[in-house]
């Protein structure tokens, strides 16, 4: 039993069992799932995401000078901290007013689908796949198994596993084979990575203003020559990897309301184009359209913004269910964007962290150091708890809808993203599809992730020609200088591996006089605002059908695993950092027993 | 520390790796980076000698929740079976600065209460029960960037925490591997020691003042550095644009313990002012505070350049004019019809 469980009487004719996963493992970070389920139905009644640990980032880095920034806020998380640099950094740029050379920006776009490709491998094979793997598998729906040894895999040929249960044994920890590749991958892509940015997690050659990278051909030779030598795998694994997913569809009836919640997604894009960005707000809706990642804010199948502009004013964080004191009547750092429109009291650039320690109460009160990180939809006036579906399911949907970004190895359509990986030494030239899904669900997050491979790879092609270009035009500058204004104002958008990720910095005389980096997991993983909406895990877990074979007794949870997972958790982003709010506004009980369920 | 063999011959050990410090994994994301030896080289038992490892890391294990804090549990009531190395992740947060049941950080819930369990009742209960004790990180070993001035925590390094005289059931002080992150090989080799240590095939494991191993801590960034011949020139970078040392525009190097200059970060690849990144002093106890702000020269690097701008910029000369000669092929190479190498050929025979 890998839960403690205890039963409790609620006011309906449900028995429910409350089953709770903490620390929740195969994640990064510091996660606890408390879950209540009806046992009789097979069903996940309610659900509660917390995590117990705080370090507070935007309390000590008031004060400090603000080119310390970026190697500060990557210590936020040991997995992409060098996210978070190169975030801080398109904040630092706009501040000080500072457009790098276009080498220096393909530089850092080299790095970072490095990142994205390293981050995906690992998690979805070392973390992720642990939860399909043959072992786990067995000990969860043995009939699933059985029936996964006599189903032949239907892109054996492409993979060469003839059997999903072949390619379930190859996930197994430690001993299978796609397991032990995977780190090697892992190890390949991040010397790709330290290549370009010095070292991993934390990068050393990442400034405001540029990069110190020494760019001669040597070191887009070296990264080529590395990313050549992962395209067969990833080949493979997309093709692995839709096998298992669709058996899991065809075995088990019903598996795609695992972990599904409507589509509300959020992408902030990612990889700038430096002959279009100049890092100043007021252009920063048109820049933002040029990144080689589109942003966007999908409602229901539809692109509800594509501006930056428009998604950074809808930025609210609400509190509700966290450990902090409120700011509402602290001090307004922003009254207004540098375009004269308004700037909410509840906006990242006006938040004062105020950590308030105390018990956690999960049934009435605070239970989290997690925050609630919310959009605001002019359109319906709603606050919307955005997912970021672990980051490729938001970044492929934004892409797609867009349809903007047109490399020769990426294209998006309008409908779809097209993928072109070149032909390498055991594999023929390969051109993927990926369009949205049916449902934003467990399985279609975790399918999206090696899209997104495939897709960093394809990008990194396009930004090693454009680099060498530079280089071999004798453009070999990368660093432009500039001065730390008195006052000052910065924002950085840019996709984590996770998901949406933004920095903001405010500047008076000369130092930090407000930071706060709102990474993808604190709009995962946050608890119930403070209008009683459940964050994201909540609701995906809420109302989960449950698959699993085992019975009470030995109920593992695979199925709301499996869910959490598909979320990439991060919690080192998610919580520790988000400065919060905790007077107790409003409690939110939120007995969703019967209510919020639909047929009950 | 001395360096008498041990007496143990242990063949199973458990590793029990707690990141629930100030943290945020990067040490274990880290350590999944080494190659000399990796991770699953250590739990495969491809390393001659070293115990039968059970490895014990939320970032890694198969099993989640409970079943997960068993053998912590069985560790703290001294009923694992097995002796156990402790490796901590993270600083150590003051708990005694809040009153109530409120907490900076817990992994798990305390079975009787089923309340958070703090980290610090862990470490309580673990460390002294533990063979060998490891600080993973600069957080854990010092208390790193979350110990900042201003920081709302409190939080420190385990040896702050645990106080000078603490030993192990294995007579070690806490072992500290500083880095941020650590530099993925120095950890796994450090382990790998005290692997071999516990097997009763090593010595104890040699450390410094601030209980570093000294085969890795006991040089400069700068003694590994292969810009620091620019440095000996006088020849220096005054924007991050220049490959030249970095020493005036923020490099620490010269004054931190550290071998990732001449060691890379992985495998050999990368580093930090090898390949252009200012040494910010990660791994140092006096980090973040006394290096920042890192972008500027620190004080003490004004004055050492200054006496070099004497003989730096001769030094160069002359080598320049030495480096042009080694750039001339001698005068004898060439297809002309008479030999000139200076040798006397006994041909053509008269």
């Amino acid at each position: 039993m890998a839960q403690t469980q205890r039963e409790v009487s609620v006011p309906t004719q449900r028995e429910l069992v409350e089953v709770n996963f903490d620390p929740i493992t195969r994640i990064i970070g510091n996660l606890g799932i408390y879950t209540k389920v009806d046992f009789a139905n097979n069903e996940v009644v309610e659900c509660k995401s917390t995590s117990s640990l705080f370090r507070g980032y935007s309390v000590f880095m008031k004060g400090k000078d603000p080119r310390d920034s970026h190697f500060i806020t990557s210590r936020i998380c040991g997995i992409c901290g060098d996210n978070h640099a190169v975030c801080s950094i398109y904040a630092q740029n706009m501040a000080y007013g500072v457009k790098p050379p276009p080498l220096a920006d393909w530089i850092i776009n080299l790095g970072e689908a490095a990142e994205f490709m390293f981050d995906h491998t690992i998690f979805q094979d070392n973390m992720v796949f642990v939860d399909f793997c043959e072992r786990m598998v067995a000990e969860t729906n043995p009939g699933l198994l059985r029936r996964a040894e006599t189903t032949d895999a239907p892109r054996g040929e492409l993979h060469g596993y003839r059997t999903i249960a072949d390619i379930m044994r190859a996930f197994n920890p430690f001993e299978g084979e796609v397991y032990k590749k995977a780190l090697e991958v892992s190890r390949i892509t991040r010397e790709m990575c330290c290549l370009m940015e010095g070292r991993h997690v934390h990068p050393s050659t990442l400034y405001p203003g540029g990069v110190g990278t020494v760019a001669t051909p040597q070191v887009f030779t070296d990264y080529l020559s590395r990313l050549m030598r992962c395209l067969d795998f990833i080949k493979h694994a997309v093709a692995m990897n839709d096998d298992v997913f669709d058996f899991f569809y065809d075995a088990l009836p019903g598996y795609e309301e695992v972990g599904r919640r409507r589509v509300m997604l959020g992408c902030w894009g990612c990889f700038q184009d430096p002959y279009s960005v100049d890092y100043r707000y007021e252009n920063m809706g048109a820049w933002g359209r040029d990144m080689f990642v589109s942003p966007g804010i999908i409602v229901d199948g539809d692109l509800v913004t594509n501006n930056l502009v428009d998604i950074n004013l809808g930025m609210r964080i609400l509190l509700g269910s966290s450990y902090y004191d409120d700011w509402a009547n602290e001090q307004t750092f922003v009254t207004r964007d540098p375009l004269g429109n308004p700037v909410d009291q509840r906006h990242p650039w006006n938040q004062t962290t105020l950590p308030a320690p105390q018990g956690r109460d999960l049934e009435n009160g605070n239970y989290s150091w997690v925050m609630s990180p919310r959009w605001f939809d002019p359109g319906s006036q709603e606050h919307l708890a955005l997912d970021t579906g672990g980051g490729p399911l938001a970044r492929l949907w934004a892409t797609a809808l867009n349809g903007l970004v047109d490399t020769p190895y990426v294209k998006a359509t309008g409908g779809a993203v097209r993928i072109t990986l070149p032909a390498t030494p055991q594999t023929k030239e390969m051109t993927l599809q990926w369009r949205p899904p049916r449902f934003a669900n467990t399985l279609e997050r975790d399918r999206a992730r090696m899209y997104f491979v495939a897709y960093a790879a394809a990008m990194a092609l396009h930004f090693v020609d454009k680099g060498l270009e530079e280089v071999r035009g004798g453009n070999t500058k990368v660093f432009t200088d500039f001065d730390v204004p008195d006052e000052g104002l910065g924002v950085g958008f840019h996709e984590a591996v996770r998901g949406v990720l933004s920095h903001h910095l405010v500047i008076r005389d000369g130092k930090i006089a407000n930071y706060h980096p709102y990474p993808p997991t604190p709009w995962n993983a946050s608890p119930r605002d403070v209008y009683g909406t459940p964050g994201p895990y909540e609701d995906a877990v809420q109302g989960q059908p449950i698959f699993e074979e085992n019975g009470r007794e030995d109920f593992k949870g695979i199925d709301i695993m499996r869910t959490v997972r598909s979320f990439d958790p991060c919690l080192p982003c998610g919580v520790h950092m988000y400065l919060g709010e905790g007077k107790v506004l409003n409690k939110i009980a939120s007995p969703t027993f019967g209510a919020a369920h639909p047929g009950e | 520390m001395s360096t008498e063999a041990t007496e143990t011959g242990v063949d199973e050990i458990h590793i029990l790796w707690t990141s629930e410090g100030m943290s945020c994994d990067g040490d274990t994301v880290s350590v999944t980076a080494a190659s000399l030896p990796s991770i699953e080289d250590v739990v495969l038992q491809a390393v001659p000698g070293i115990p039968k490892v059970h490895l014990h890391n939320k970032v890694l294990a198969y099993e989640t929740g409970d079943d997960f804090l068993a053998p912590f549990h069985r560790a703290a009531q001294g009923d694992l079976g097995a002796p156990f190395i402790f490796v901590v992740e993270g600083s150590i947060p003051n708990e005694n600065i809040h009153t109530g049941d409120g907490y900076w950080t817990a992994m798990g819930n305390d079975p009787e209460t089923g309340k958070p369990k703090t980290l610090n009742k862990w470490i309580d209960e673990l460390a002294p029960k533990a063979w060998a004790v490891v600080a993973i990180g600069t957080c854990a070993t010092y208390g790193g960037i979350h110990a900042m001035a201003g920081n709302p925590t409190g939080c420190m390094g385990l040896v702050d925490y645990l106080g000078d005289d603490f030993r192990s059931a294995g007579g070690l002080p806490v072992v500290n591997v500083p880095g941020c992150p650590v530099q993925p090989d120095n950890f796994m080799e450090t382990l790998l020691w005290v692997l071999h240590q516990a097997a009763g095939l090593a010595p104890t494991i040699p450390l410094d003042e601030q209980l570093r191993p000294t085969w890795l801590f006991g040089k400069t960034v700068h003694e590994g550095c292969d810009r620091a011949a620019y440095y000996e020139q006088a020849d220096f970078a005054y924007d991050y644009n220049s490959p030249k040392c970095q020493v005036k525009i923020g490099c620490w190097g010269p004054v931190v313990n550290c071998n990732v200059t001449k060691r890379g970060w992985m495998d050999g690849i990368g580093g930090c002012p090898n390949v252009g990144g200012i040494c910010i002093g990660c791994t140092m106890p006096g980090f973040p505070d006394k290096f920042m702000p890192f972008m500027d020269e620190p004080p003490g690097g004004s004055l050492s350049s200054a006496l070099l701008s004497v003989y730096g910029p001769f030094v160069r000369r002359m080598r320049s004019i030495t480096n042009k000669s080694a750039n001339t092929e001698p005068q004898w190479r060439h297809p002309g019809p008479k030999l000139t190498t200076g040798y006397q050929p006994r041909y053509p025979r008269v």
